[in-house]
Protein backbone atom coordinates (compact mmCIF):
# COMPACT_ATOMS: atom_id res chain seq x y z
CA UNK A 1 0.00 0.00 0.00
CA UNK A 2 2.83 2.38 0.91
CA UNK A 3 4.57 1.91 -2.41
CA UNK A 4 1.31 2.56 -4.25
CA UNK A 5 0.92 5.95 -2.54
CA UNK A 6 4.33 7.27 -3.64
CA UNK A 7 3.63 7.92 -7.34
CA UNK A 8 0.53 9.97 -6.42
CA UNK A 9 2.60 12.24 -4.16
CA UNK A 10 5.22 12.71 -6.85
CA UNK A 11 2.49 13.42 -9.34
CA UNK A 12 0.83 16.22 -7.36
CA UNK A 13 4.20 17.91 -6.90
CA UNK A 14 4.85 17.69 -10.63
CA UNK A 15 1.42 19.11 -11.42
CA UNK A 16 1.77 22.14 -9.14
CA UNK A 17 5.42 22.77 -10.01
CA UNK A 18 4.48 22.89 -13.69
CA UNK A 19 1.54 25.18 -12.96
CA UNK A 20 3.67 27.51 -10.83
CA UNK A 21 6.30 27.55 -13.55
CA UNK A 22 3.71 28.57 -16.10
CA UNK A 23 2.53 31.39 -13.80
CA UNK A 24 6.15 32.57 -13.53
CA UNK A 25 6.72 32.25 -17.27
CA UNK A 26 3.63 34.38 -17.89
CA UNK A 27 5.01 37.11 -15.64
CA UNK A 28 2.04 36.67 -13.30
CA UNK A 29 3.80 35.35 -10.19
CA UNK A 30 3.04 37.41 -7.08
CA UNK A 31 5.76 38.00 -4.53
CA UNK A 32 5.49 39.47 -1.06
CA UNK A 33 7.64 42.34 0.09
CA UNK A 34 8.59 42.41 3.76
CA UNK A 35 7.84 45.63 5.66
CA UNK A 36 9.94 46.24 8.76
CA UNK A 37 7.95 48.96 10.49
CA UNK A 38 4.31 49.98 11.12
CA UNK A 39 2.07 50.80 8.16
CA UNK A 40 2.39 54.41 7.01
CA UNK A 41 3.01 56.88 4.19
CA UNK A 42 6.71 56.03 4.17
CA UNK A 43 7.81 52.54 5.14
CA UNK A 44 10.92 50.36 5.33
CA UNK A 45 10.69 47.55 2.82
CA UNK A 46 12.89 44.51 2.28
CA UNK A 47 12.74 43.57 -1.37
CA UNK A 48 13.84 41.29 -2.80
CA UNK A 49 13.94 38.96 0.20
CA UNK A 50 17.27 39.30 1.95
CA UNK A 51 18.01 42.79 0.61
CA UNK A 52 18.63 45.52 3.20
CA UNK A 53 15.35 47.31 4.01
CA UNK A 54 14.96 50.72 2.40
CA UNK A 55 12.60 53.64 2.92
CA UNK A 56 9.98 54.00 0.20
CA UNK A 57 6.83 56.04 -0.23
CA UNK A 58 3.78 53.85 0.05
CA UNK A 59 1.15 54.44 -2.62
CA UNK A 60 -0.53 51.05 -2.53
CA UNK A 61 -2.07 50.76 0.94
CA UNK A 62 -5.77 50.97 1.79
CA UNK A 63 -4.70 53.23 4.65
CA UNK A 64 -6.92 56.01 3.31
CA UNK A 65 -7.22 58.00 6.53
CA UNK A 66 -3.73 57.23 7.80
CA UNK A 67 -5.13 55.58 10.93
CA UNK A 68 -3.41 52.19 10.68
CA UNK A 69 -0.75 53.19 13.18
CA UNK A 70 -2.42 56.19 14.81
CA UNK A 71 -1.27 56.50 18.45
CA UNK A 72 -4.84 56.70 19.78
CA UNK A 73 -5.87 53.58 17.88
CA UNK A 74 -2.79 51.68 19.04
CA UNK A 75 -3.39 52.80 22.64
CA UNK A 76 -7.04 51.77 22.48
CA UNK A 77 -6.07 48.38 21.10
CA UNK A 78 -3.54 47.96 23.94
CA UNK A 79 -6.18 48.91 26.50
CA UNK A 80 -8.64 46.47 24.91
CA UNK A 81 -6.05 43.74 25.12
CA UNK A 82 -5.51 44.46 28.82
CA UNK A 83 -9.21 44.68 29.68
CA UNK A 84 -10.77 42.01 27.48
CA UNK A 85 -7.87 39.64 26.80
CA UNK A 86 -6.36 38.27 23.62
CA UNK A 87 -8.75 35.62 22.35
CA UNK A 88 -12.29 34.38 22.99
CA UNK A 89 -11.77 30.80 21.85
CA UNK A 90 -15.33 30.69 20.62
CA UNK A 91 -17.76 31.71 17.94
CA UNK A 92 -20.14 34.54 18.80
CA UNK A 93 -23.22 32.52 19.73
CA UNK A 94 -21.51 30.07 22.08
CA UNK A 95 -19.34 32.17 24.39
CA UNK A 96 -17.62 34.62 22.06
CA UNK A 97 -19.69 37.78 22.48
CA UNK A 98 -18.35 40.48 24.78
CA UNK A 99 -20.12 43.71 25.64
CA UNK A 100 -17.78 45.58 23.29
CA UNK A 101 -18.88 43.49 20.30
CA UNK A 102 -22.42 44.72 20.75
CA UNK A 103 -21.15 48.25 21.44
CA UNK A 104 -19.26 48.26 18.15
CA UNK A 105 -22.31 46.94 16.30
CA UNK A 106 -24.34 49.79 17.76
CA UNK A 107 -21.73 52.39 16.86
CA UNK A 108 -21.51 51.12 13.29
CA UNK A 109 -25.30 51.16 12.94
CA UNK A 110 -25.32 54.78 14.04
CA UNK A 111 -22.38 55.72 11.81
CA UNK A 112 -23.70 53.98 8.70
CA UNK A 113 -27.24 55.23 9.25
CA UNK A 114 -28.76 51.76 9.18
CA UNK A 115 -31.04 49.73 11.49
CA UNK A 116 -28.69 47.04 12.80
CA UNK A 117 -25.21 45.56 12.28
CA UNK A 118 -23.51 42.20 12.65
CA UNK A 119 -19.73 41.81 12.85
CA UNK A 120 -17.68 39.35 10.81
CA UNK A 121 -13.99 38.49 10.89
CA UNK A 122 -13.60 40.24 7.55
CA UNK A 123 -15.71 41.80 4.84
CA UNK A 124 -14.79 38.82 2.71
CA UNK A 125 -16.57 36.70 5.33
CA UNK A 126 -19.51 39.11 5.40
CA UNK A 127 -19.86 38.91 1.62
CA UNK A 128 -19.30 35.18 1.73
CA UNK A 129 -22.12 34.63 4.19
CA UNK A 130 -24.78 37.23 3.59
CA UNK A 131 -26.34 36.00 0.33
CA UNK A 132 -26.59 32.35 1.27
CA UNK A 133 -28.15 33.31 4.61
CA UNK A 134 -30.85 35.50 3.11
CA UNK A 135 -31.71 34.39 -0.40
CA UNK A 136 -32.68 31.18 -2.14
CA UNK A 137 -34.03 29.55 -5.25
CA UNK A 138 -36.99 31.92 -5.54
CA UNK A 139 -34.70 34.97 -5.70
CA UNK A 140 -32.27 36.53 -8.16
CA UNK A 141 -29.01 38.35 -7.42
CA UNK A 142 -28.21 40.96 -10.07
CA UNK A 143 -24.64 42.22 -9.75
CA UNK A 144 -22.60 44.90 -11.47
CA UNK A 145 -20.00 43.09 -13.59
CA UNK A 146 -17.10 44.67 -11.70
CA UNK A 147 -18.07 43.78 -8.13
CA UNK A 148 -15.37 42.52 -5.78
CA UNK A 149 -14.27 38.89 -5.91
CA UNK A 150 -15.67 38.21 -2.42
CA UNK A 151 -19.16 39.13 -3.64
CA UNK A 152 -18.73 36.77 -6.56
CA UNK A 153 -17.74 34.02 -4.12
CA UNK A 154 -20.70 34.81 -1.85
CA UNK A 155 -23.09 34.68 -4.79
CA UNK A 156 -21.67 31.32 -5.84
CA UNK A 157 -22.47 29.91 -2.40
CA UNK A 158 -26.10 31.05 -2.65
CA UNK A 159 -28.85 29.02 -4.32
CA UNK A 160 -30.49 32.11 -5.82
CA UNK A 161 -30.36 32.68 -9.55
CA UNK A 162 -27.51 35.01 -10.52
CA UNK A 163 -27.27 37.58 -13.27
CA UNK A 164 -25.14 40.61 -14.02
CA UNK A 165 -25.48 44.04 -15.57
CA UNK A 166 -22.90 46.00 -17.52
CA UNK A 167 -20.73 48.14 -15.30
CA UNK A 168 -22.76 51.12 -14.01
CA UNK A 169 -25.20 50.76 -16.93
CA UNK A 170 -28.58 51.75 -15.51
CA UNK A 171 -30.51 50.93 -18.69
CA UNK A 172 -29.08 47.43 -18.66
CA UNK A 173 -29.87 47.08 -14.96
CA UNK A 174 -33.47 48.06 -15.61
CA UNK A 175 -33.69 45.43 -18.37
CA UNK A 176 -32.56 42.86 -15.84
CA UNK A 177 -35.05 44.01 -13.23
CA UNK A 178 -37.83 43.61 -15.79
CA UNK A 179 -36.51 40.28 -17.03
CA UNK A 180 -36.55 38.85 -13.51
CA UNK A 181 -39.86 40.35 -12.43
CA UNK A 182 -41.13 36.83 -11.69
CA UNK A 183 -38.71 36.37 -8.82
CA UNK A 184 -39.62 36.76 -5.12
CA UNK A 185 -36.73 39.10 -4.35
CA UNK A 186 -34.50 40.84 -6.88
CA UNK A 187 -31.32 42.07 -5.25
CA UNK A 188 -29.21 44.71 -6.97
CA UNK A 189 -25.60 44.26 -5.93
CA UNK A 190 -22.80 46.77 -6.35
CA UNK A 191 -19.57 48.01 -4.85
CA UNK A 192 -19.81 51.58 -3.53
CA UNK A 193 -16.37 52.39 -4.91
CA UNK A 194 -15.00 49.89 -7.41
CA UNK A 195 -11.68 48.68 -6.12
CA UNK A 196 -9.80 48.38 -9.39
CA UNK A 197 -11.18 51.38 -11.32
CA UNK A 198 -11.80 53.69 -8.37
CA UNK A 199 -15.11 54.96 -9.75
CA UNK A 200 -18.25 55.34 -7.64
CA UNK A 201 -21.43 53.35 -8.25
CA UNK A 202 -24.37 55.52 -9.36
CA UNK A 203 -26.01 54.74 -6.07
CA UNK A 204 -28.74 57.40 -6.16
CA UNK A 205 -29.92 56.02 -9.50
CA UNK A 206 -29.59 52.41 -8.35
CA UNK A 207 -31.67 53.06 -5.22
CA UNK A 208 -34.31 54.93 -7.24
CA UNK A 209 -34.45 52.22 -9.88
CA UNK A 210 -34.64 49.43 -7.31
CA UNK A 211 -37.36 51.36 -5.50
CA UNK A 212 -39.46 51.67 -8.67
CA UNK A 213 -39.17 47.94 -9.30
CA UNK A 214 -39.56 46.81 -5.71
CA UNK A 215 -36.03 45.37 -5.61
CA UNK A 216 -33.57 45.25 -2.72
CA UNK A 217 -30.19 46.98 -2.79
CA UNK A 218 -26.80 45.77 -1.57
CA UNK A 219 -23.62 47.86 -1.44
CA UNK A 220 -20.11 46.80 -0.47
CA UNK A 221 -18.67 50.08 0.77
CA UNK A 222 -15.25 48.81 1.79
CA UNK A 223 -13.39 51.39 -0.30
CA UNK A 224 -15.64 54.23 0.93
CA UNK A 225 -16.49 53.89 4.61
CA UNK A 226 -14.75 56.55 6.65
CA UNK A 227 -13.98 59.01 3.85
CA UNK A 228 -16.50 59.12 0.99
CA UNK A 229 -19.40 61.47 1.74
CA UNK A 230 -19.26 64.78 3.56
CA UNK A 231 -18.75 63.13 6.95
CA UNK A 232 -17.24 59.89 5.71
CA UNK A 233 -20.32 57.71 6.00
CA UNK A 234 -19.70 56.24 2.59
CA UNK A 235 -21.35 56.24 -0.82
CA UNK A 236 -24.91 56.32 0.61
CA UNK A 237 -24.06 59.67 2.21
CA UNK A 238 -22.30 60.93 -0.92
CA UNK A 239 -25.37 60.20 -3.04
CA UNK A 240 -27.96 61.31 -0.47
CA UNK A 241 -29.40 57.83 0.12
CA UNK A 242 -28.25 57.23 3.69
CA UNK A 243 -30.63 54.74 5.30
CA UNK A 244 -32.12 53.75 1.94
CA UNK A 245 -29.77 50.91 1.05
CA UNK A 246 -31.10 47.60 2.36
CA UNK A 247 -27.75 45.92 2.94
CA UNK A 248 -24.32 47.49 3.37
CA UNK A 249 -21.16 45.49 3.90
CA UNK A 250 -17.88 47.11 4.79
CA UNK A 251 -14.46 46.44 6.24
CA UNK A 252 -12.38 47.74 9.13
CA UNK A 253 -9.33 46.58 7.18
CA UNK A 254 -8.97 49.70 5.09
CA UNK A 255 -9.75 53.26 6.26
CA UNK A 256 -11.04 52.18 9.67
CA UNK A 257 -7.67 51.26 11.15
CA UNK A 258 -6.72 48.67 8.59
CA UNK A 259 -6.39 45.64 10.86
CA UNK A 260 -9.23 43.29 9.94
CA UNK A 261 -12.90 42.72 10.52
CA UNK A 262 -16.03 43.65 8.66
CA UNK A 263 -19.78 43.75 8.97
CA UNK A 264 -23.19 43.48 7.40
CA UNK A 265 -25.33 46.49 8.26
CA UNK A 266 -28.85 47.21 7.13
CA UNK A 267 -32.48 46.28 7.63
CA UNK A 268 -33.06 44.81 11.09
CA UNK A 269 -34.71 41.59 9.93
CA UNK A 270 -31.99 40.89 7.40
CA UNK A 271 -29.24 41.42 9.96
CA UNK A 272 -31.04 39.25 12.51
CA UNK A 273 -31.38 36.51 9.91
CA UNK A 274 -27.63 36.71 9.27
CA UNK A 275 -27.14 36.13 13.01
CA UNK A 276 -29.14 32.92 12.66
CA UNK A 277 -27.89 31.64 9.33
CA UNK A 278 -24.65 33.24 8.08
CA UNK A 279 -22.10 30.47 8.10
CA UNK A 280 -18.92 32.56 8.61
CA UNK A 281 -20.65 34.06 11.68
CA UNK A 282 -21.82 30.68 12.98
CA UNK A 283 -18.71 28.64 12.28
CA UNK A 284 -15.78 31.04 12.62
CA UNK A 285 -14.25 32.70 15.64
CA UNK A 286 -15.47 35.99 16.99
CA UNK A 287 -13.69 39.20 15.99
CA UNK A 288 -10.75 39.61 18.38
CA UNK A 289 -11.35 42.07 21.21
CA UNK A 290 -8.20 43.98 20.39
CA UNK A 291 -9.60 44.77 16.91
CA UNK A 292 -12.99 45.70 18.36
CA UNK A 293 -11.32 48.12 20.79
CA UNK A 294 -9.19 49.70 18.06
CA UNK A 295 -12.15 50.08 15.70
CA UNK A 296 -14.23 51.79 18.39
CA UNK A 297 -11.46 54.36 18.76
CA UNK A 298 -11.32 54.81 14.98
CA UNK A 299 -15.04 55.57 14.94
CA UNK A 300 -14.44 58.21 17.63
CA UNK A 301 -11.66 59.72 15.53
CA UNK A 302 -13.66 59.88 12.29
CA UNK A 303 -16.71 61.24 14.12
CA UNK A 304 -14.78 64.05 15.83
CA UNK A 305 -13.55 65.80 12.69
CA UNK A 306 -13.59 65.55 8.91
CA UNK A 307 -10.06 66.89 8.73
CA UNK A 308 -8.54 63.60 7.58
CA UNK A 309 -11.05 62.85 4.84
CA UNK A 310 -10.78 66.47 3.68
CA UNK A 311 -7.00 66.11 3.48
CA UNK A 312 -7.43 62.88 1.57
CA UNK A 313 -9.63 64.67 -0.96
CA UNK A 314 -7.01 67.39 -1.41
CA UNK A 315 -4.25 64.80 -1.85
CA UNK A 316 -6.35 62.92 -4.40
CA UNK A 317 -7.00 66.07 -6.43
CA UNK A 318 -3.31 67.01 -6.40
CA UNK A 319 -2.16 63.50 -7.37
CA UNK A 320 -4.72 62.95 -10.11
CA UNK A 321 -4.04 66.37 -11.66
CA UNK A 322 -0.27 65.80 -11.53
CA UNK A 323 -0.48 62.44 -13.28
CA UNK A 324 -2.85 63.69 -15.99
CA UNK A 325 -0.73 66.79 -16.66
CA UNK A 326 2.36 64.60 -16.92
CA UNK A 327 0.65 62.64 -19.69
CA UNK A 328 -0.31 59.41 -17.93
CA UNK A 329 -3.48 57.59 -18.97
CA UNK A 330 -5.49 57.82 -15.72
CA UNK A 331 -8.95 56.36 -15.15
CA UNK A 332 -11.43 59.13 -14.45
CA UNK A 333 -12.93 59.20 -10.98
CA UNK A 334 -13.07 60.99 -7.68
CA UNK A 335 -12.00 58.38 -5.13
CA UNK A 336 -8.46 58.05 -3.74
CA UNK A 337 -7.98 55.00 -5.96
CA UNK A 338 -6.19 56.41 -9.00
CA UNK A 339 -5.36 53.75 -11.61
CA UNK A 340 -2.57 54.48 -14.06
CA UNK A 341 -3.47 52.50 -17.18
CA UNK A 342 -0.72 50.61 -18.99
CA UNK A 343 -2.86 47.76 -20.45
CA UNK A 344 0.06 45.34 -20.75
CA UNK A 345 0.92 43.16 -17.70
CA UNK A 346 4.65 43.12 -18.39
CA UNK A 347 4.80 46.88 -18.81
CA UNK A 348 2.86 47.41 -15.56
CA UNK A 349 5.29 45.17 -13.71
CA UNK A 350 8.34 46.87 -15.21
CA UNK A 351 7.08 50.30 -14.23
CA UNK A 352 6.27 49.13 -10.70
CA UNK A 353 9.75 47.62 -10.37
CA UNK A 354 11.46 50.79 -11.62
CA UNK A 355 9.32 52.96 -9.38
CA UNK A 356 10.39 50.88 -6.40
CA UNK A 357 14.01 51.54 -7.37
CA UNK A 358 13.09 55.24 -7.38
CA UNK A 359 11.67 54.94 -3.85
CA UNK A 360 7.95 54.58 -4.64
CA UNK A 361 6.08 51.43 -3.65
CA UNK A 362 3.28 50.61 -6.09
CA UNK A 363 2.05 47.34 -7.55
CA UNK A 364 1.09 46.33 -11.07
CA UNK A 365 -2.36 44.75 -11.38
CA UNK A 366 -3.17 42.41 -14.23
CA UNK A 367 -5.25 39.37 -15.15
CA UNK A 368 -6.93 37.68 -13.32
CA UNK A 369 -7.30 40.62 -10.89
CA UNK A 370 -8.40 42.83 -13.81
CA UNK A 371 -9.54 41.85 -17.31
CA UNK A 372 -6.97 40.86 -19.90
CA UNK A 373 -5.50 43.92 -21.65
CA UNK A 374 -6.44 46.16 -18.73
CA UNK A 375 -3.19 46.01 -16.73
CA UNK A 376 -2.47 49.00 -14.58
CA UNK A 377 -0.68 50.42 -11.59
CA UNK A 378 -3.26 51.18 -8.93
CA UNK A 379 -2.14 54.12 -6.85
CA UNK A 380 -3.91 54.86 -3.59
CA UNK A 381 -3.78 58.07 -1.66
CA UNK A 382 -3.74 58.53 2.09
CA UNK A 383 -4.47 61.45 4.37
CA UNK A 384 -1.06 60.67 5.85
CA UNK A 385 0.76 61.65 2.65
CA UNK A 386 2.38 65.06 2.82
CA UNK A 387 2.51 67.37 -0.20
CA UNK A 388 6.29 66.95 -0.29
CA UNK A 389 5.94 63.16 -0.43
CA UNK A 390 3.43 63.34 -3.26
CA UNK A 391 5.63 65.74 -5.22
CA UNK A 392 8.51 63.31 -4.78
CA UNK A 393 6.34 60.37 -5.93
CA UNK A 394 5.11 62.36 -8.92
CA UNK A 395 8.67 63.17 -9.98
CA UNK A 396 9.51 59.47 -9.79
CA UNK A 397 6.46 58.58 -11.90
CA UNK A 398 7.43 61.13 -14.53
CA UNK A 399 11.03 59.89 -14.63
CA UNK A 400 10.00 56.24 -14.99
CA UNK A 401 7.13 57.04 -17.35
CA UNK A 402 9.54 58.90 -19.61
CA UNK A 403 12.01 56.02 -19.50
CA UNK A 404 9.30 53.62 -20.68
CA UNK A 405 7.90 56.14 -23.16
CA UNK A 406 4.34 55.95 -21.85
CA UNK A 407 3.71 59.67 -21.30
CA UNK A 408 1.14 61.19 -23.65
CA UNK A 409 0.41 57.81 -25.23
CA UNK A 410 -3.12 56.70 -26.02
CA UNK A 411 -4.55 53.31 -25.14
CA UNK A 412 -4.18 52.19 -28.77
CA UNK A 413 -0.54 53.28 -28.86
CA UNK A 414 0.26 51.47 -25.62
CA UNK A 415 -1.54 48.32 -26.77
CA UNK A 416 0.17 48.39 -30.17
CA UNK A 417 3.58 48.49 -28.51
CA UNK A 418 2.96 45.22 -26.73
CA UNK A 419 1.33 43.58 -29.74
CA UNK A 420 -2.21 43.55 -28.36
CA UNK B 1 -34.35 28.71 -36.51
CA UNK B 2 -33.53 31.18 -39.28
CA UNK B 3 -30.02 32.49 -38.80
CA UNK B 4 -29.72 30.97 -35.36
CA UNK B 5 -26.01 31.69 -35.20
CA UNK B 6 -26.44 35.30 -36.29
CA UNK B 7 -29.13 35.86 -33.66
CA UNK B 8 -26.93 34.44 -30.91
CA UNK B 9 -23.95 36.47 -32.12
CA UNK B 10 -26.04 39.64 -32.02
CA UNK B 11 -27.29 38.86 -28.53
CA UNK B 12 -23.79 38.13 -27.22
CA UNK B 13 -22.45 41.32 -28.77
CA UNK B 14 -25.22 43.46 -27.28
CA UNK B 15 -25.39 41.75 -23.91
CA UNK B 16 -21.78 41.10 -23.07
CA UNK B 17 -19.53 43.52 -24.92
CA UNK B 18 -19.11 47.12 -23.87
CA UNK B 19 -19.66 49.77 -26.52
CA UNK B 20 -15.94 50.44 -26.86
CA UNK B 21 -15.06 46.75 -26.99
CA UNK B 22 -13.94 46.12 -30.53
CA UNK B 23 -12.86 42.50 -30.09
CA UNK B 24 -13.80 40.47 -33.16
CA UNK B 25 -16.61 38.06 -32.41
CA UNK B 26 -17.22 34.97 -34.56
CA UNK B 27 -19.01 31.66 -34.19
CA UNK B 28 -15.85 30.10 -32.81
CA UNK B 29 -14.75 32.88 -30.44
CA UNK B 30 -14.30 31.45 -26.95
CA UNK B 31 -16.95 33.13 -24.83
CA UNK B 32 -16.48 31.62 -21.38
CA UNK B 33 -12.89 30.39 -21.49
CA UNK B 34 -12.06 33.64 -23.34
CA UNK B 35 -13.44 35.79 -20.53
CA UNK B 36 -16.30 37.39 -22.51
CA UNK B 37 -19.13 35.66 -20.63
CA UNK B 38 -18.81 34.59 -17.00
CA UNK B 39 -20.78 31.82 -15.35
CA UNK B 40 -23.11 34.33 -13.64
CA UNK B 41 -23.95 36.11 -16.86
CA UNK B 42 -24.68 32.85 -18.67
CA UNK B 43 -28.13 32.82 -17.09
CA UNK B 44 -29.40 35.65 -19.27
CA UNK B 45 -28.18 33.90 -22.42
CA UNK B 46 -29.85 30.67 -21.32
CA UNK B 47 -33.13 32.45 -20.62
CA UNK B 48 -32.93 34.32 -23.93
CA UNK B 49 -32.48 31.08 -25.87
CA UNK B 50 -35.30 29.34 -24.01
CA UNK B 51 -37.73 32.15 -24.75
CA UNK B 52 -36.66 32.83 -28.30
CA UNK B 53 -36.57 29.19 -29.45
CA UNK B 54 -39.15 27.72 -27.10
CA UNK B 55 -36.80 25.13 -25.68
CA UNK B 56 -35.97 24.13 -22.12
CA UNK B 57 -32.23 23.87 -21.55
CA UNK B 58 -31.62 21.46 -18.65
CA UNK B 59 -28.97 22.67 -16.18
CA UNK B 60 -26.88 19.61 -17.00
CA UNK B 61 -26.71 20.79 -20.61
CA UNK B 62 -25.98 24.42 -19.76
CA UNK B 63 -22.32 23.69 -19.10
CA UNK B 64 -19.49 26.18 -19.65
CA UNK B 65 -18.26 23.88 -22.44
CA UNK B 66 -21.63 23.87 -24.22
CA UNK B 67 -21.87 27.65 -23.91
CA UNK B 68 -18.27 28.36 -24.88
CA UNK B 69 -18.84 29.28 -28.52
CA UNK B 70 -21.78 30.48 -30.57
CA UNK B 71 -21.36 27.35 -32.70
CA UNK B 72 -21.65 25.00 -29.69
CA UNK B 73 -24.62 26.96 -28.31
CA UNK B 74 -26.38 26.76 -31.68
CA UNK B 75 -25.71 23.01 -31.85
CA UNK B 76 -27.24 22.60 -28.39
CA UNK B 77 -30.34 24.60 -29.29
CA UNK B 78 -30.76 22.68 -32.55
CA UNK B 79 -30.48 19.36 -30.71
CA UNK B 80 -33.03 20.37 -28.08
CA UNK B 81 -35.40 21.73 -30.71
CA UNK B 82 -35.15 18.49 -32.69
CA UNK B 83 -35.96 16.46 -29.56
CA UNK B 84 -38.95 18.68 -28.87
CA UNK B 85 -40.18 18.32 -32.48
Amino acid sequence: METAALPAVASFRDVYRAELESIRAGGLFKEERFIHDPQGAEIEVEFPAGAPPRKVLNLCANNYLGLSSHPRVVAAAHAGLDRRGYGMSSVRFICGTQDIHRTLEGRLTEFLGTEDTILFSSCLDANGGVFEALFGEKDVLIADRLVHASIVDGMRLCKAMTDTYKHSDMAHLEEKLLEHADKRFRVVITDGVFSMDGDLARLDEIVALAGRHGALTFVDDSHATGFIGRTGRGTPEHFGVLGKVDLVTTTFGKALGGASGGCVSGRRELVTMCRQRARPYLFSNTLASVIVSGTLEVLDLVSETTQRRDRLEENTRFWRKGLVEAGFDVKAGESPIVPVMLYDAKLAQELARDLFDEGVYVVGFFFPVVAKGQARIRTQLSAAHTREQLERALAAFVKVGRRHDVLGKTKAELLARCGL
Amino acid sequence: MDDLRGTILDYVRKEYLEEDDDRPLTETTRLISGGIVDSFSMVSLKRFLERKYDVKIPYADASPEAFDTVASIAALVERLAAVRA
